[in-house]
């Protein structure tokens, strides 16, 4: 018989501190933050943490026993690099448990002055490789990688076994098909890419128009998307329009789903994956909440009976309801060995 | 400055990349940089036919450095990166962490446009593992490379993307099987007839992107000709092209003699103002605008009086 002795921590995002309340009451082992400001991957207006909302937000999390990440984990540049440090400074005064990071220099300032607090390599570091993990963790010694959603379980796999550094994995969100921390494709149309501005495809970008082909929409003029009178239009995110190379529309790049590993948690249990991370700091308290929830049910079923595990069809259906597109793929994990 | 020549983007047959390099030995570059840094399928040059072009290229008179790839998944990647970073004649240019974990503290080498250097203090740590060339990452803009500069280390090089299709993404998908309905992993190497990508549009008609394998890049290359005079006072030490099928001996004169200071301004403005009708070109990030911007007035000069963004200086 199997027993599972440790389920990985299930990661959950907080945007607000209605949302780490959600995470925290409903099971995560962690939830990530991110300040007001471009030091992080989801700088979206009216989003993230004032200092005061980071105390309170910490005090309740510690309370239960959750835990606190901070995402800095955008590119600072050499006029800006005060936001970045201000921030670690704050994050050691106030007690968070780890920081996830991207910037070398950023890595190397935080090991040289803030030598007890724990780092994660954020996915924008672009890690996707055992040598690259190598790197991180011998020059700054990176207690966890978060590694891009470019990689099938058997690559996991192998990256798992091949380090000693422990590996998060994305379960569940809106799902990212390009090698993060090197797509600068919205920065080509925008002028704002999420290395440099902690954005992707940035809102204030956006705008929407009714035209006698149907509706669009469109990110800084460039038309992203057409939809039909009864079609179910989606957020202009570049990498999910339709775009042709011929005479025909189409997902040319992905298409608007959401990544989902509930299925395959018996799997990432059994590889060694040491934590689960569900994207969406953007998204409603009510999202976090009842992605949290699923996934911790779910987690703690496999733990009680491994053997038994299986989706329940209400968890999935819940599911279906929150994501992008409303349907959900495993994404570049279920692709065979090369 | 210098010239140089980027690794080959695309996936041509081993005859034309062949002739290719024929004829490159006669053009004006210093700098040759060789190798397959998309993706690990294409695989028409195996390393030692790399090398016979370096050796080549290196009896024309040219330095030659071996590129790297820039997403690396598998232990085969893994090893065939070994081999590269470990020959003992060439310099090698890092184009993922995995690669600098290889090369530093044992030789000097060159960090690519895909490593992250967004700012000074992380330029002074790849410099003190090693790295005595660095190429900006494209994104940014002359503003932000000054800013870096001011306090780089003295012996370090920088290099500049100045011509060429802009690497925007990488995946583990594969566009160009997608486009044809294929799996990636029965891809049946669709991209070979590909010579420069497949043009992506939007529904109106715009080019946006180009899809090389599992690489996206800007729809129009990126030409940064009325920027040189901006580069030489920034102390830029070298200028990088892209290669690209056609045109690619004029693209390089031309451009040897905007750096040789040999090709007036008004020259340079008539061929862009020519060439750049139609929106054949981008220029954005270089002004600190979206990438697929088109500048045209060349009198755009970096404002350090500014804050954050660039102002044309009247």
């Amino acid at each position: 018989m199997v027993t599972v002795e440790q389920l990985p921590d299930l990661v959950c995002p907080a945007g607000s501190l209605p949302a780490l309340r959600a995470a925290v009451d409903n099971g995560a082992d962690a939830v990530y933050i991110g300040f007001s400001n471009t030091t992080n991957a989801r700088n979206f207006p009216g989003l993230n943490f004032e200092m005061q909302d980071v105390v309170r937000g910490v005090r309740y999390a510690h309370e239960r026993a959750c835990k606190v990440m901070l995402a800095l984990n955008t590119y600072p540049q050499t006029e800006n690099w005060h936001l970045w440090a201000e921030a670690l400074e704050n994050a050691s005064d106030l007690g968070l448990d780890a920081v996830i990071m991207a910037d070398l220099g950023l890595l190397q300032y935080a090991v040289s002055h803030y030598s007890n607090l724990p780092l994660h390599l954020s996915v924008q570091g672009s890690a996707t490789n055992q040598f690259a993990i190598a790197f991180y963790y011998e020059q700054f010694g990176i207690k966890r990688v978060i590694l891009p959603r470019v990689l099938s379980i058997a690559q996991l796999q192998n990256v798992i076994g091949a380090t000693p550094v422990e590996v998060e994995v994305f379960g569940f969100g809106s799902l990212c098909v390009m090698v993060e921390g090197r797509c600068i494709m919205s920065s080509y149309v925008t002028g704002e890419s999420p290395n440099t501005a902690g954005v992707c495809s940035p809102a204030h970008a956006v705008s929407w128009e009714e035209t006698t082909e149907g509706r669009q929409s469109r990110l800084n003029n460039v038309l992203i998307d057409r939809y039909k009178p009864d079609e179910a239009a989606g957020y202009p995110t570049l990498c999910k329009g339709r775009f042709q190379t011929g005479s025909d529309a189409y997902y040319a790049i992905e298409e608007p789903t959401s990544l989902n590993v509930l299925p395959i948690i018996p799997k990432l249990v059994e590889i060694g994956v040491a934590a689960i991370k569900i994207e969406g700091r953007q998204r409603s308290p009510a999202y976090v909440a009842t992605v949290t929830k699923i996934f911790r049910t779910a987690l703690d079923a496999y733990q009680k009976n491994p053997q038994r595990y299986k989706p329940e069809q209400d968890w999935l259906t819940q599911l279906q309801r929150v994501s992008e597109g409303c349907s959900s793929t495993l994404g570049a994990l279920h692709r065979p060995w090369q | 400055m210098k010239l140089s020549l980027g690794p080959i983007q695309y996936f041509w047959p081993a005859q034309r990349v062949y002739s290719f390099y024929e004829q490159v030995k006669n053009w004006p570059v210093e700098i040759v940089y060789l190798g397959e840094n998309v993706c690990a399928k294409r695989r028409e040059l195996k390393l030692d036919d790399w090398i016979r072009i370096a050796e080549e290229l290196t009896a024309a008179g040219k330095q030659v450095i071996l590129s790297t790839q820039v997403l690396l998944e598998t232990d085969s990647e893994l090893s065939r990166l070994r081999r590269i970073c470990e020959n003992k004649t060439y310099k090698v240019e890092a184009n993922d962490l995995s690669a600098v974990y290889i090369l530093k503290g044992v030789r000097k080498f060159i960090a690519g446009p895909h490593i992250n250097i967004y700012n000074v203090n992380t330029l002074k740590f790849l410099y003190e593992l090693g790295v005595d060339r660095w190429v900006m990452p494209i994104e940014l803009s002359a503003y932000a490379l000054e800013k870096i500069l001011v306090d780089k280390p003295d012996k370090l090089e920088t290099e500049v993307f100045t011509y060429g299709h802009i690497p925007l993404a990488f995946s583990a998908r594969c566009f160009t099987a997608r486009m044809h309905n294929r799996l990636k992993d029965q891809c049946g190497f669709l991209c070979l007839q590909d010579q420069q990508g497949v043009a992506l549009y939007t529904q109106d008609s715009h080019k946006l992107f180009n899809i090389n394998g599992i690489q996206l890049q800007s729809g129009v290359p990126c030409n940064l000709i009325a920027a040189i005079e901006q580069m030489r006072d920034l102390k830029v030490n070298v200028v990088r092209l892209s290669p690209q099928p056609d045109d690619m001996k004029t693209i390089v004169e031309i451009f040897r003699h905007a750096i040789d200071n040999t090709l007036s301004k008004t020259d340079i403005e008539a061929w862009t103002a020519e060439q750049a009708h139609g929106g054949k070109w981008c220029n954005g990030y270089w002004y600190a605008q979206p990438g697929m911007n088109w500048q045209s007035k060349t009198s755009f000069k970096v404002n350090f009086n500014t804050e954050n963004s660039l102002s044309p200086v009247e």
